[in-house]
């Protein structure tokens, strides 16, 4: 195996325990916006899907880089925006309503 | 120049994951969640847009062309969607991630780019972002009512399913031992296929620990193009999706297995069980459904000392938690101490309840814990269930239940139930509530919406 596999996999192992750290004291209350942030954070593969597509040289490729393009994309604004919508609900200080 | 370029755009994806990382921080606790996404969103901003200036990429009326597609598509429909259908369309984002992972990787593929190890990374890519999308794309179409969200099973499925996955696994590596791409095509389509065997079987209730775990794998598929990518001509932003992605598998593996403790089952019960597909045999329910009027559950009410709400699915569908609001405001100015009992994984992810309440004002020190309030219903006038079913069952006190086991809220305890409910149907994992049939239990029929105005009518009356 490559030195490059190898130092992305000591880079992964690293990763994974910062995740399980990060999450492992949350309140309940928060586990719905958690899964979202998540899910907005693994909009990452737009990166990848841009270099995929950037590399692409036959049609078969670009059609397929381009698919990977826009489902990225749609990862990445619509689990922020998600996430946003759902996070806004806890700011107290602009909630609709509001206590009496 | 171009080292210094590529060293720039390294630079900035190094400051992409910490700030990845302080943003996951920040949105594990509610006082700087919000702040999170936002230093996220930040991150991601800057990443997307420095990979545009990595050297050698061509194609980039494509790529701007799909970003602008999907972005604005994607920002639209999030926007736009009502606050009910938040789970579906976590499901579905996610979906889109895994999707791109499993294009991502089939490009890489096509390439047949060098070593059989990178190839063998690609292809894991792909097989996990197909099942991922393929799964995802079940449990939003259950959820959102468009597919029947009971179990479907179908006959003799558990060997139907690994034979689709293995005869799917053998063309892949077919694939790779002959560098022919033409094997690729019905690896894909039995991967996929495979993802939406393994969803249908699963019922609706058990579909926020599909989602938090397709988000995991999704991550892990990210991930494992990373790896794939890092020993490509670009293999630098391989190492921002290899750390993202790891970190998004880890910690929504996590998140699962909390989930599915919470609800008392195992992952692999989760998928494997069909569960609520059969119903239980030999129990027979004693007793009669009581139906009440709105007005006797608000004289009822207005006399009570204390009331607990135990809000479900039910709510949300109806989106009722703004009457749910006036009613405990207006309970509250006739003296009656009111409190809210929030059960795990009521609704149809964890945290659902509080999120939808939070919407409407009710402030967080009203909404209890499972653990906080069981102790509380003995000493407890009425409780008002709304639209919840499983999670107040006592049948998961009885063994041999399918339900046996789940930590519920015990509202049973109470000296009177009242069970706001469309109608007489089971709950979600299909199992008869025996709750319903109990002596100190009431029902009252119709939409929640329709049922909670109502009585703050008739609270005002009196």
């Amino acid at each position: 195996m490559a030195a490059d596999l190898w130092t992305a996999l000591f880079i992964a192992l690293l990763a994974a325990f910062t995740g399980y750290e990060v999450i492992s004291r949350v309140p309940v209350l928060l586990h719905t916006p958690l899964m979202s942030g998540s899910n907005f954070i693994h909009g990452i593969v737009l990166v990848g899907a841009i270099v995929a597509l950037g590399i692409a040289t036959t049609p078969l490729e670009q059609g397929i880089g381009f698919v990977a393009v826009v489902m990225g994309a749609m990862n990445v604004t619509g689990g922020y925006v998600v996430t946003e919508r759902i996070l806004a609900m806890f700011d107290r200080s602009k909630r609709k309503g509001g206590p009496p | 120049m171009t080292t210094f370029v590529q060293d720039a755009i390294n630079a900035v994806y190094v400051v992409a994951v910490i700030v990845f990382v302080l943003g996951l921080r920040a949105m594990s606790s509610p006082a700087t969640a919000r702040r999170g996404i936002l230093y996220a969103g930040v991150a991601m901003l800057l990443a997307v847009v420095v990979t545009f200036f990595s050297p050698s990429l061509s194609n980039f009326a494509l790529i701007a062309l799909g970003v602008a597609i999907g972005g604005l598509g994607g920002w639209y429909w999030a926007r736009v969607v009502q606050m009910t259908a938040m789970p579906q369309m976590v499901a579905v984002f996610n979906g889109m991630g895994g999707g791109a992972a499993a294009a991502i990787a089939a490009v890489t593929l096509l390439f047949g780019l060098g070593s059989r190890a990178t190839a063998g990374l690609s292809l894991s890519g792909a097989i996990i972002g197909s099942i991922s999308i393929a799964g995802s794309m079940i449990a939003f179409l259950k959820l959102q009512g468009w597919l029947r969200s009971k179990p479907i099973v179908l006959p003799a499925r558990q060997y139907v399913n690994t034979a689709v996955l293995v005869v799917g696994l053998g063309f892949g590596v077919w694939a790779l031992w002959q560098f022919s791409t033409f094997w690729l095509l019905p690896f894909y389509v039995l991967l996929l296929l495979y993802g939406v065997l393994l969803t249908l079987p699963i019922g609706g209730a058990d579909m926020p620990v599909v989602i938090s775990l397709t988000n995991a794998l999704t991550g892990i598929a990210v991930a494992l193009d990373g790896f794939a990518l890092v020993n490509g001509p670009l293999g630098d932003a391989g190492y921002a999706m290899v750390i993202a992605g790891v970190l998004v598998g880890s910690a929504g593996s996590l998140l699962t297995v909390l989930m599915a403790k919470a609800m008392n089952r195992s992952i692999a019960n989760v998928f494997f069980g069909a569960f609520g597909a059969t119903e239980e045999e030999g129990t027979t329910i004693q007793g009669a459904l009581k139906p009440i009027e709105a007005s006797d559950v608000a004289v009822m009410l207005s006399y009570a000392s204390k009331v607990i709400i135990a809000p479900g699915y039910g709510l949300a569908v109806a989106q009722a938690q703004g009457k749910v609001r006036e009613l405990a405001d207006l309970l509250e100015q006739k003296g009656v101490t009111v409190k809210f009992a929030i059960h795990p994984v009521a609704g149809r992810m964890p945290g659902h309840m509080n999120v939808l309440l939070a919407e409407a004002g009710v402030s967080y020190d009203k909404l209890f814990d499972r653990d906080e309030i069981n102790q509380e219903f003995p000493s407890t006038d009425v409780v008002l269930v709304i639209g919840a079913n499983d999670v107040v069952n006592p049948a998961a006190r009885r063994q041999g239940s399918p339900l046996y086991g789940m930590p519920i809220l015990d509202v049973d305890a109470a000296k009177n139930v009242i069970v706001l409910k469309r109608g007489s149907g089971k709950g979600f994992a299909g199992i008869e509530n025996d709750l319903f049939y109990r002596e100190n239990t009431h029902m009252l029929y119709g939409d929640a919406q329709a049922s909670l105005t109502k009585l703050v009518q008739e609270l005002k009356k009196l």
